[in-house]
């Protein structure tokens, strides 16, 4: 809107439509900011401080994962599902590997498969605990980020005994995982679960109840459950308001549905619901982990029938000729996978985090689509952001918990 | 004695309550132990720099804790992950707007070469739109390795002949 | 399955040129382009499947005709289970498909990729521009024939390109083949990098 910026002498009413105007900014919030948890770009039209128009420039995260799938086997592509994610990486690991197993059709044992489901409610805790922490630090509590990263760092001491890195693990393989698990690591992750639910508690005594807490999140940024499907919001987001979807009870996987756990579903959909649901999400993970250990099988960790798939023992690669073969194909060529097109998803933290596998046989898909949680979640900033208070804004992104690296790819 | 070393140490001839001693080891001195960084956060390195900010690793130990997210209240622009085409000419705005003195360290594979990302998207290394000081490597590197990266930065400004260019910037 | 059963013959029922494609897990239909609309406006509203989970594109490669598919999964908050619809654009070259954005919202975003990555139009979305690329940029990089190295083209911004002399390049890997193709010699297939004397520095040898 072109305004004169000249004042005439003594003319109120030009002064007044100035004022008018000056309160109407656009201004573009990020894509470097502290606040929108990477690379997001808001451009906000304000009036005052009233929102009127909220439009996310994402992509500045875009690397070119789904083209680079295209050009990599189905194991070199598992590390860079981790770089999707990032805050939980195992999960995408397992996601990935669950959906090119799915297109080969097979399945990996009990033992395994209960690996996996350890792996994936661990990760869940440390994606959590960043979101809070980030939340947390978003709205000004600046404890709880300390808090939350000494309790992650816990977690990738684990995760360093379990796969080799601290984060980034790319630990499943297609038919297996990289390694069997470690001595021992069992009865850590136990005493891990153990002292980590008074401290959970402790973490989430400082925001549950906190007045100036609530005043910040309590009917901020509501998504109503007509929205939030509509939308194609997944997981917590979801789930805050008041749909009860959660993939490992509706359409369990991976061994989902031997455990026993509840899943968090709030009723009014603002943030605060979101930031609940996080929180007790934690505490059911510490409850199927702790059923996992308890029933942890034995047997293979691998599947041992899937020739042409999952590479076999080193060992037996360095003294057979055919083992050596079978290597030396899977690693050239790629696993060998069938023809087909496969969707496959998978609960994880941000949401339900899809593959879609178009494959025309051989070991590189010909078209691998990643259905992003994040991406969806994000879709509906647009809405929910206008007539927030500008301030409101950041608090509506940090109950989000979203991603970037999983939203651009 | 001051010494003829490359690098400027802090020698001091005290008389009574005077100190003497040269203004390149003192405004080096100043600058090394408070390297405020900007943390360009763009991916998983960000996580291990939130992390090396941590309680573990402390970052604070090497006055190093004030991340200030406005360009033009910090020293050190900590390219953390990947630098894609679309937000290149973003990272280098934000390092126009750095006041001078102005480090650059590039953390982890894809801020210094592209990384695994060898594709249409990525920028193959923030070096092409920015001077680098230090390049760190690792996917992503440990906080351990971010705090050497910081020493090692703070040895190179250390040997800076800070005085001479302290008008010109 | 009995549900899939009924689906696939209730659908069979209300639209005749219906046909079964194939898929490794969930029902899977292959729809003409101009009944895509009604038929997810019939699976919405008449077969539970409230949520757009995902929409996406195939490119089948030049030398294929059709050559682009647009695929969305629907899955049902209810039942829990999922769907997966194929269309086949008409036209080759400028490809589009009716913009599913009055069904679900949640299309508008997925339906800005599929034109920012593939250059699929879709008439009826309201601001149909690029998502993961910046405004400007000239092509379309899921498509077969966009290499994964890309193609030279000038930085977003014009001021920072002057500055710094930054251009996107194009970043082939050194060397390659990388991953073998079956059915070829191992001699020739192996990967190994076959040209090692080429680096940035230098001219790039002719393709």
């Amino acid at each position: 809107m072109a305004v004169d910026y000249t004042f005439p002498e003594g003319s109120a009413r030009t002064a007044a439509a100035q004022q008018e105007a000056a309160e109407h900014m656009s201004i573009s919030m990020g894509p470097s900011h502290p606040s929108t948890h990477g690379v997001l770009r808001l451009q906000l039209d304000i009036d005052g401080e009233i929102v009127t128009r909220a439009d996310p420039v994402i992509g500045y995260l875009h690397r070119g994962d789904e083209k680079i799938a295209e050009n990599m086997t189905y194991n070199q592509f598992v590390p860079y599902t981790d770089r999707l994610d990032y805050l939980g990486p195992l999960s995408n690991n397992i996601a990935y590997a669950m959906a090119v197993e799915k297109l080969a059709g097979v399945e990996v044992p009990p033992r395994g498969q209960a690996t996996r489901v350890i792996a994936a409610e661990l990760s869940r805790i440390s994606s959590h605990l960043v979101g809070l922490g980030a939340f947390g630090i978003d709205v000004g509590a600046w404890t709880i980020f300390l808090y939350t990263f000494t309790e992650r760092e816990k977690l990738y001491r684990l995760f360093e005994e379990l796969t080799g890195a601290r984060f980034t693990t790319s630990y499943t393989r297609i038919g297996g995982a990289s390694r069997d698990i470690p001595e021992g690591w069992l009865g850590r992750v136990d005493a891990f679960c153990d002292q980590f639910l008074p401290i959970l508690d402790e973490i989430l005594g400082l925001l549950t109840r906190n007045r100036i807490f609530l005043d910040r999140t309590e009917g901020v940024g509501v998504i109503s459950r007509a929205d939030a499907i509509a939308y194609g919001l997944t997981g917590p987001n979801l789930r805050a308001s008041g749909v009860p979807l959660d993939l490992r009870k509706d359409r369990p996987y991976c061994g989902y549905e031997q455990y026993e756990f509840d899943v968090p579903v709030g009723t009014k959909g603002d943030s605060y619901d979101r930031y609940l649901c996080r929180g007790e999400e934690m505490k059911q993970s510490v409850r199927i982990i702790k059923q996992a250990v308890k029933a942890f099988p034995g047997g293979d960790w691998f599947a041992r029938d899937a020739r042409r798939i999952f590479a076999p023992p080193k060992d037996r690669v360095l003294t057979s000729i055919e083992e050596l073969i079978q290597n030396f194909m899977i690693v050239t060529e790629g696993p060998k996978m069938p023809p087909g097109e496969v969707y496959f998803e998978a609960e994880n933290p941000k949401g339900i985090l899809g593959f879609y596998v178009v494959s025309r046989g051989g070991g590189v898909p010909w078209r691998l689509k990643i259905r992003s949680p994040s991406f969806c979640n994000l879709s509906i900033l647009p809405k929910t952001c206008v007539g927030a208070m500008f301030t409101d804004i950041v608090a509506i992104l940090g109950s989000f918990d979203f991603v970037m690296g999983e939203c651009d790819r | 004695m001051a010494s003829h070393h490359n690098e400027l140490s802090y020698d001091s001839k005290i008389e009574g309550d005077v100190v003497v001693s040269r203004l390149d080891a003192v405004i080096n001195w100043i600058r090394t132990n408070s390297v405020w960084p900007m943390p360009m956060g763009l991916a998983c390195c960000a996580i291990e720099l939130m992390g090396s900010g941590g309680s573990r690793f402390d970052i604070a130990r090497f006055g190093a804790e004030v991340m200030r997210f406005s360009p033009r209240q910090a020293d050190c622009m900590i390219v953390s992950g990947t630098v894609t085409y679309k937000m290149a000419p973003q990272v280098r705005r934000l390092y126009d707007q750095m006041p001078a003195p102005k480090w650059v360290i590039a953390m982890g594979a894809c801020a210094s070469s592209g990384g695994m990302y060898r594709s249409y998207a990525t920028l193959q290394g923030v070096d092409r739109i920015l001077p680098v000081d230090v390049y760190l490597s690792g996917c992503p590197p440990r906080p351990e390795a971010l705090l050497d990266a910081l020493v090692k930065l703070q040895q190179k400004i250390r040997r800076e002949p800070a005085a001479s260019r302290l008008f010109r910037a | 399955m009995p549900a899939t059963h009924d689906l696939a013959a209730a659908l069979a029922r209300k639209f005749p040129q219906v046909a079964p494609r194939a898929s490794t897990d969930w029902p899977a239909f292959n729809i003409p382009a101009d009944q895509a609309l009604t038929a997810l406006q019939w699976l919405r509203d008449e077969a539970g499947f409230d949520m757009l989970t995902d929409l996406t594109a195939i490119d089948w490669s030049a030398a294929a005709s059709p050559r682009f598919t647009v695929v969305w999964h629907l899955t049902s908050t209810s039942r829990f289970d999922c769907v997966r619809i194929a269309a086949a654009c008409a036209d080759d070259t400028s490809p589009s498909m009716p913009s599913a954005i009055a069904l679900w919202p949640s299309a508008n975003w997925h339906e800005r990729e599929a034109y920012d990555m593939f250059g699929i139009a879709f008439p009826g979305h309201p601001d149909l521009r690029r998502i993961l690329m910046w405004d400007g940029y000239p092509y379309h990089p899921l498509r077969k024939e966009f290499p994964l190295a890309g193609l030279d083209a000038p930085l977003p911004d014009a001021e920072v390109a002057e500055e710094t002399g930054a251009r996107v390049q194009a970043a082939p890997y050194m060397g390659g083949p990388f991953v073998a193709t079956p059915g070829e010699s191992a001699g020739v297939a192996e990967p190994c990098g076959r040209d090692q004397s080429w680096s940035e520095g230098k001219e790039k040898p002719a393709p």
